[in-house]
């Protein structure tokens, strides 16, 4: 077991984990932080993307040790900081979800994509950005009308 | 799936990573982005007894340039190449080709020393070392060693870095040259079903093809066949021909071998055609 302190949604955490525990599995099972949603396991679907350092991660493959002294921001965290207010009322306008089980790593992703893109409203780079993120419900075209949506506002 | 269970250090410098791998370098496993060693863990491809974190270490990061050289440590993250200006600069192939590794997310924590180490044959990075010529710059027990990219990735997942060896950093030369690069895959961010990069200074040509074969490779004939001297379409023709004899047959799931050739046909034009006009420059500067 080893000991970790990082930030997690703004409050400091410390705890003890297994080394092979991953970043997702800690969140989910030891902070109850359940948005963050595992897929695959494996890096291919995107559903457990989260913000680690302000840059975006597949939390099934980072380690909860190696998030030792970081900064991770959550679908929890930037809710309640009001971050993605505008993206979750346009995913709900153009029916961007239908189970929702992409959606937390998809609005995570789209916050990212936001925060750096030249033109928000460029829907191939919209598409390139998210093309780590598997939808099995929407098509994607919808996700992309709620990105492009909030790009434009 | 989760992984079998390992421990963990964190490693305080290179040194001491390889006094870690030479104890046991078997069952150790070096940890730098993590993003191809976790998921064969997760699919309990691999279960070594420990992983050696080296992703923090001050002695793997960082760009400089010296002289006529670019040194860049094995520890950079795709993200930080994609966006260096010493990058956009002095070898803009690398930047042009990330763009193809992977996704965002991945890329943000992927380092080049672990896509060139890892060795996949669908990976960009080992054809871009090859086509700048590049210099890889080894750290083990009895010393540094230097290796050029040709000799370096000798296999499917295979490479001349020893069991208690670290990749420090690797060195591109930087050369007045034109560069390209193309590869054909399923979705964006996928490993490709073929690819080319390309460079073209005026006495070589260096066309290295991935997903070729076990492993990314200089097309020597069809360099050959493209010679030196003004670029026109007799020898771009001439270079697909010779094509067949540089590509191993390889049949996959993903196409035969001769829907593959006749990609790394259409690869080649479409990276090389463009050349023909000697008023579309893309140097790389000294
Ligand atoms: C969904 C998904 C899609 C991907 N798509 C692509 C793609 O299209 N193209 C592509 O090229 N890659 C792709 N990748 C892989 C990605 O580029 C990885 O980042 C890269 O292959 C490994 O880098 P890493 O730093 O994460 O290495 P790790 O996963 O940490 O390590 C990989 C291997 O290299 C060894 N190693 C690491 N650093 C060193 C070093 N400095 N010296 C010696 N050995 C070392 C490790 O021990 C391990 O065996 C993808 C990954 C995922 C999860
Ligand atoms: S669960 Fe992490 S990418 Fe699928
Ligand atoms: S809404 Fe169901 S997977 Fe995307």
């Amino acid at each position: 077991m080893k000991p970790i302190t990082l930030t997690i949604n703004g409050e400091t955490i410390r705890a003890t984990v297994p080394p092979r525990l991953h970043l997702a599995d800690f969140l989910r099972d030891q902070c109850g932080l359940t948005g963050t949603h595992l897929g695959c396991e494996h890096g291919v679907c995107g559903a457990c993307t989260i913000r680690l350092d302000g840059a975006i991660v597949r939390s099934c493959l980072v380690l909860a040790v190696q998030a030792d002294d970081t900064i991770i921001e959550t679908i929890e965290g930037v809710t309640d900081s009001g971050e993605a207010r505008a993206l979750q009322a346009a995913f709900a306008a153009r029916n961007a979800l239908q189970c929702g089980y992409c959606t937390p790593g998809m609005v995570i992703t789209a916050l990212d994509f936001l925060a750096t893109a030249p033109d928000p409203c460029d829907r191939s780079a919209i598409r390139a950005h998210l093309s780590g993120n598997y939808c099995r419900c929407t098509g994607y075209e919808a996700i992309i009308d709620a990105i492009a949506m909030v790009g434009g506002q | 799936m989760k992984s079998a269970a390992f421990d963990y250090v964190r490693a305080g410098s290179v040194a001491e990573a390889i006094a870690r791998l030479a104890a046991d370098p078997f069952g150790t496993k070096l940890l730098a982005g993590g993003q191809s060693l976790l998921p064969a863990l997760n699919l309990r491809l691999s279960a070594p007894a420990l992983l050696v974190d080296i992703a923090r270490l001050p002695e793997l990061a960082g760009i400089t340039l010296t002289g006529t050289t670019l040194r860049i440590g094995a520890g950079c993250t795709h993200a930080s190449l994609l966006t260096a200006p010493e990058i956009a600069r002095h070898a803009p192939l690398i930047a042009e080709a990330l763009a193809h590794v992977a996704h965002p997310a991945i890329r943000s924590r992927g380092t080049l020393g672990g896509s060139l180490a890892n060795a996949d044959p669908a990976a960009e990075l080992p054809a871009v070392m090859l086509a700048l010529d590049a210099t890889m710059i080894i750290e083990g027990p009895s010393g540094t060693r230097h290796i050029k990219a040709t000799d370096f990735f000798t296999g499917m997942f295979e490479t001349a870095l020893a069991a208690d060896e670290i990749l420090i950093a690797l060195e591109i030369p930087i050369r007045t040259q034109r560069s390209g690069f193309a590869e054909l895959a399923r979705r964006h961010g996928d490993y490709a079903i073929i690819g080319l990069a390309a460079t073209m200074t005026a006495d070589a040509t260096r066309l290295a093809f991935f997903a070729g074969g076990p492993t990314a490779q200089l097309a020597q004939r069809a360099a050959g066949a493209l010679g030196t001297g003004p670029l026109n379409h007799e020898r771009i023709a001439a270079a697909c021909t010779a094509l067949a004899q540089d590509l191993p047959a390889h049949d996959d799931p993903e196409a035969s071998a001769s829907m593959r050739l006749h990609l790394a046909r259409v690869l080649l034009r479409r990276v090389i055609t463009p050349w023909i006009n000697p008023s579309i420059r893309t140097p790389i500067t000294a």
